[in-house]
């Protein structure tokens, strides 16, 4: 008997039992919507947490100097030497400090970072309106700021900035460029803060020397690289292994994708346990037909079907079930998590990696829990099979 | 041809082994009609699924067309059943769930025919029967009498060379058991070999041939005129 002939047959069995099919399948349908849908959480946090970092910059190392005194921090000159190492693409020493913006009588208090021209690539921070922080801006320590859209938005309003003149921390300052919007990360909003030239803000925060060096490695392969020969550098120059922190933004990703990783699984196996259940109750349902169904069998054997071919028949009737289920339970699983996701604004991603995992885990369900009744029923004797009422 | 030699099957009750069948011989030719007549209990339904090969003897010999059936597996006896044997039950025994079209077709499909074959032949059936205008009916849209002509077309469909007809007019009221009957001696007269088991003496009277079983034995095998 052909395989089609008989999935005709099993989905007319499914229609003459309405209720009870679809019962025997809610429990597949729910196992399956719950994987999807607590995976594609998992997977979206892992997928959010990574792209933030990933927004950092590509192939990032940042170098911090945590020791004091003068002998402590590293020269502008000594930093940009690096350059001539192998691997390395960028150097964007920073300096830090807290500043208040005025402009006009709105004023706004703000962190603000000195760098370079350099800074833009390393840390993957594009401008949306004007221009970024050029060479000339450093050597003529020139008085240019760029504002990142928080400060925008409070001192301008709707404004555009570019070109206006602010006052920092009383200094008249020209405004040559507006930051992209990058959302808020682990270290504080991006947004938040306004970047000037580095020699500018040294005088402006008059400190010497540079705590915060951002390091573009040259590819991912690289980065291992660069960090040894910077750390190397440090110890020589330090030597004091605490003096310093060189961190390594691949080995974070490694470390949030392990994390959320094992947060996944633990989520897809916690619904897994549910698609078991569903797996059991299609068991049931088929010893129950397999009994209510003996004489069918018997005559079906009378008239010349074989083991295999009542095999077949059952199996086939629970892998429509399983299925069916599994189908519904995707269709669910996606608009769930769709839904879920928009409602309490959880980042969710649904791949195709995990749909085909959970149709593929819940028609293996229907072959394994199939498999007993569909034996079951082809191991019917015929003329007792004939002869049940 | 039908050959038993010895046939006897044995049902073991708690420690007490009950003979069904003891010890039965017979022979049935190719195109004969036969009644197979004895009180309820007296081993003719067993004997009637050894000669369909729904069961197999515990002990003796089974021959088919020449060739030795009794030691077969289940499956093989499928296989054979399906070639040459038709049924027909008393109580019919139609899938209910497939129409009339479709449960003529069932060992056609267990046979691996292509369905355009398949088609033509249980359309065949099915108009022998006299239900062409019924094939898309399902079983309890249909008469008692058409149900069973429908079982006879599905017995039919696959052109088996035996019928096995066990008390076909049982259910039936003496108006459709007379049409089945007419049937039934038409695929007689057709070149088939019919076994008839039945309690009935009427219906046995249209046989040749009564062989009559009482505990398990043969007591009478009488041709008739």
């Amino acid at each position: 008997m052909g395989v089609w002939q008989i999935v005709k047959l099993a989905v007319k069995g499914i229609q003459a039992n309405k209720m009870r099919s679809f019962l025997t399948m809610l429990g597949v349908i729910i196992g399956v919507a719950a994987v999807i849908i607590l995976v594609s959480i998992g997977a979206g946090t892992s997928k959010s947490v990574t792209d933030r970092i990933e927004g950092m910059g590509s192939n990032l190392i940042s170098v911090n100097m945590r020791g004091s005194g003068s002998s402590a921090v590293l020269t502008y000159e000594e930093v940009m030497q690096w350059k001539e190492r192998t691997g390395i693409k960028g150097i964007a020493p920073v300096v830090n400090g807290s500043v208040s913006v005025k402009y006009g009588s709105n004023k706004y208090d703000t962190s603000l970072e000195g760098v370079n021209d350099e800074y833009r690539e390393v840390r993957n921070h594009n401008v949306q309106r004007g221009r970024f922080i050029i060479p000339a801006d450093i050597s003529f320590r020139q008085k240019v700021a760029l504002l990142g859209t928080e400060v925008s938005r409070q001192l301008f309003g709707t404004m555009n900035p570019v070109g206006e003149t602010v006052k920092i921390n009383g200094i008249n300052f020209k405004v040559v460029g507006l930051l992209e919007e990058k959302g808020s990360e682990s270290m504080g909003s991006n947004d938040d803060k306004v970047i000037i030239p580095f020699s500018t803000a040294e005088r402006l925060m008059t400190s010497i020397g540079v705590r915060n060096v951002y390091i573009q490695a040259e590819s991912p392969e690289m980065v291992e690289s660069v960090v040894a020969q910077i750390e190397n550098f440090l110890y020589r120059k330090t030597n004091d292994e605490e003096a310093y922190r060189v961190f390594n933004q691949a080995e974070m990703l490694s470390t949030v994708n392990q994390v959320t990783g094992m947060l996944t699984a633990m989520l897809g196996g916690i619904a897994s346990i549910s698609l078991l259940v569903g797996g059991i109750g299609i068991m049931n349902i088929m010893l129950v037909s397999v009994t209510e169904r003996t004489r069918e069998i018997g005559i079906r054997k009378a008239v010349g079907a074989k083991r295999r071919d009542i095999l077949r028949q059952f199996l086939i009737e629970a892998l429509v079930v399983s299925g069916t289920g599994g189908i519904i339970g995707i269709t669910l699983g996606i608009g769930g998590s769709r839904l879920l996701g928009s409602l309490m604004s959880i980042p969710t991603e649904v791949s195709l990696k995990v749909m085909g995992l959970a149709f593929g885990f819940s028609v293996l369900i229907g072959i394994i829990f199939g498999m007993y009744p569909a034996n079951k029923a082809a191991k019917l004797n015929p003329i007792e099979a004939l002869r049940f009422e | 041809m039908i050959k038993l030699v010895d046939i006897s099957k044995f049902y073991q009750t708690g420690s007490v082994s009950f003979a069904a069948l003891d010890k039965v011989s017979l022979n049935i030719e190719d195109g004969e009609l036969v009644a197979i007549m004895g009180p309820s209990g007296s081993g003719k339904s067993t004997l009637m699924n050894m000669i369909g090969l729904l069961d197999v003897p515990s002990e003796g010999r089974y021959f088919l067309d020449g060739k030795e059936v009794s030691k077969l597996f289940e499956d093989d006896l499928s296989e054979i059943r399906n070639k040459k044997i038709g049924f027909i039950f008393q109580s019919f025994n139609l899938l209910p769930r497939l129409n009339a079209f479709e449960n003529v077709e069932l060992p056609l499909i267990y046979r691996g025919m292509a369905a355009a074959e398949r088609r033509t032949r249980a359309e065949h059936a099915l108009e022998i029967v006299g239900l062409a205008d019924r094939m898309h009916h399902k079983p309890t849209e249909l008469s008692g009498g058409q149900q069973q002509r429908v079982a006879i077309a599905r017995a039919l469909a696959g052109e088996p060379p035996i019928i096995l007809a066990d008390e076909p007019t049982g259910n039936l009221d003496s108006q459709s058991g007379v049409e089945v009957m007419e049937i039934v001696r038409k695929l007689n007269h057709s070149g088939k070999t019919v076994i008839l088991i039945t309690h009935d003496m009427q219906i046995a009277q249209q046989a040749k041939r009564i062989i009559r079983i009482q505990d398990g034995r043969i007591v009478q095998d009488e041709e008739v005129a």
